[in-house]
């Protein structure tokens, strides 16, 4: 650490402020959640981690939430494009907007898009008479996750588009790619690291969400319960050792997931590299 | 510029919701009253009543900081440190809770009349109006196409009355059958549309969204229910019912270290007052005072048969948790894949 050539002096201050700042924020609340844990016997864990009703929570959480992201993935990028690449009435307002689903408390929006979404309501009636139901089944609990989510991957891709210059597109353009070549070869690897954030950021966030799911999704056991609901019956039910298992399996699955998508992000970057 | 806006937005919002959590001005002590959710309106008016009352025979301005939720979960917030003075909660079992956890001491139960509960209420049926399924009894719910809306009876202590009603009009109708109680349970489950997590949601699920044909309520929120949409919706009242008895106690750990017990015992008293009990009835809870009860005898059916959690039947409520509702219990066991 004494290296006389430091360019950016402070490190040992930084360094050790980063440290208390990781340790007392993330580090303790987990090592806690251990400790809790701990309590458990073996068997409890393994009754918890393998009950059918819980296994399938978590399926209905990993999977909405995935379809969330990706979803996100898509249509935030196309809206944070259009943010950047155009001029319009109305473009800072539209960009201020794009907070609005993290400043409106989640349970708010969970009613809100209920009311809208059941066969009584607005969007709902008329996709009903198509045979399409939103509230109440997967779907909507996609629409919540997808509402909630869209922020990360606006704000993580933006400042990305914003320094990538135009004239990429139009070299590219003089050279005669056609558009699809300009947008897969030239374009998509440029937010590719930007865009596994966003699509990270967003996935994590669907994953814990309770607040605004639980009023869209009906809460029917093996279809629409969600893992975090789970948590927190038998939190309810005074269970708090079942209830640290459950968060535990989840954490364990966010977290291989999450080491998954940055090994493809470093991947994908040593590639892009070369 | 709109990102500051929206910065100063959220500073404001959080500032706002902060500041009922700052101390009141002018009170000379300060009482904190722990219940669940459906009360908010009934201890707000009880709460005027007390002030008063207290003003007139202490000479002392006291203020009541109400708070309110679930029951279960308000009962772990004050397990976990919410210093209440009072509890006032849906079911007996969340102040046992409190009670094994060390705050309360045994035998809270026997200090009030009536079991500790000042006001009762009952599990009815709300449909639209005119019934268009002529839901009439328990029975009924289980009739194939007829849309079920309840609370979730795991998270939801109103929604475990519910189950009950049900359970003890399913035994007295098959004869303790214990396999044919299952069946009918199972099939009303099955009838169930949306699981709600609270009351309020399962009442927000059928009267605002149109959810299913009728909802198992609170007798008190299916009259607010039936005020605030008047013409859309109708109660029913079943000829048997369960009888609720949402129980009151003051937390004896919290009290002696503030030094409030005079003032919490005195609180939870005078709901047995004949104004306590009058408040309770204006908010649909059947005051436990019989005389006082028959004042409001033209909203409530008398007529109804009201069994009690201490019914042999169930047996109390440590029993009917551990057999009906605790993880793998016969609720987990019937609400499973249709």
């Amino acid at each position: 650490m004494s290296s006389p050539k430091k360019i950016i002096p402070g490190f040992g201050l930084t360094m050790g402020l980063t440290m208390s700042y990781l340790g007392f924020f993330v580090l303790i609340p987990m090592i806690s959640l251990a400790i809790q844990t701990s309590h458990l016997t073996w068997s409890e864990l393994f009754k918890v981690a393998t009950d059918q009703r819980i296994l399938s929570s978590y399926k209905v959480s990993f999977g909405c939430a995935f379809v969330a992201a990706a979803v996100n993935a898509v249509f935030g990028t196309m809206l944070a494009w259009v943010l950047t690449r155009y001029r319009f009435p109305g473009r800072r307002l539209i960009d201020g907007l794009i907070e609005l689903p993290f400043a409106l408390p989640t349970a708010v929006a969970g009613i809100a898009l209920t009311s809208l979404t059941t066969d009584k309501g607005w969007i709902g009636q008329p996709l009903a008479a198509l045979g399409v139901k939103i509230a109440y089944t997967q779907l909507g609990i996609i629409v919540a996750l997808t509402f909630i989510s869209l922020p990360f991957v606006v704000r993580s891709i933006q400042p990305v588009l914003e320094e990538l210059s135009p004239d990429y597109e139009e070299a590219a353009r003089t050279l005669g790619a056609s558009s699809s070549a300009i947008f897969f070869k030239v374009i998509l690897p440029e937010l590719k690291p930007a865009l596994m954030t966003g699509f990270s950021l967003a996935f994590a966030r669907g994953l814990g969400e309770y607040g605004s799911v639980i009023f869209i999704a009906g809460n029917k056991p093996f279809q629409t319960e969600i893992a975090p609901l789970m948590i927190v019956t038998r939190l309810e039910e005074f269970l708090y050792g079942q209830a640290t298992a459950i968060a535990l399996v989840m954490l364990l699955a966010s977290f291989i997931i999450m080491f998954l998508v940055n090994r493809l992000q470093l991947r994908a970057a040593s590639l892009a590299g070369e | 510029m709109l990102k500051t806006l929206f910065f100063a937005l959220a500073v404001a919002i959080g500032l706002t919701l902060a500041a009922p959590l700052s101390a009141p001005l002018f009170a000379d002590v300060e009482l904190t009253n722990v219940s669940y959710d459906p009360t908010r309106e009934l201890y707000e008016d009880f709460n005027k009543a007390f002030q008063k009352y207290w003003q007139d025979k202490k000479k002392e301005t006291i203020s009541v900081v109400q708070s309110h939720g679930g029951s279960a979960k308000q009962a772990r917030s004050v397990i976990e440190g919410n210093e209440a003075d009072v509890v006032t909660l849906a079911l007996a079992i969340d102040i046992t809770a409190i009670e094994a956890a060390g705050l309360i001491k045994p035998g809270w139960q026997a200090k009030l009349p009536n079991n500790s509960s000042p006001y009762t209420s009952t599990i009815v049926f709300l449909t639209r109006v005119g019934n268009p399924k002529k839901i009439k009894d328990w029975g009924d719910l289980a009739r194939p196409g007829v849309g079920v809306i309840t609370p979730n009876p795991k998270t939801s202590g109103g929604a475990r009355w519910n189950y009950l009603a049900a359970w003890a009009w399913a035994s007295a109708k098959y004869k303790g059958d214990e396999k044919a109680i299952r069946d009918y349970i199972k099939k009303v489950f099955d009838n169930v549309l949306v699981l709600d997590s609270g009351a309020r949601g399962s009442t927000n699920t059928f009267v605002q969204n149109g959810q299913g044909d009728v909802l198992l309520a609170w007798e008190n929120e299916a009259y607010l229910s039936l005020a605030e949409r008047p013409g859309e919706l109708e109660i029913v009242t079943p000829p048997t019912s369960i009888l609720a008895e949402p129980p009151v106690a003051v937390v004896d750990t919290y009290v002696d270290k503030k030094g409030t017990r005079e003032l919490a015992t005195e609180y939870l008293k005078y709901l047995y007052s004949d104004q306590g009990q009058r408040i309770a009835g204006e908010h649909y809870y059947r005051p436990s005072n019989p005389n006082i009860l028959k004042e409001f005898g033209k909203y409530f059916d008398l007529s109804i048969k009201l069994i009690t959690i201490d019914d042999p039947l169930f047996g109390g409520w440590e029993k009917t948790q551990k057999l009906h509702f605790t993880d793998g219990g016969i609720f987990d066991q019937l609400y499973t894949k249709k």
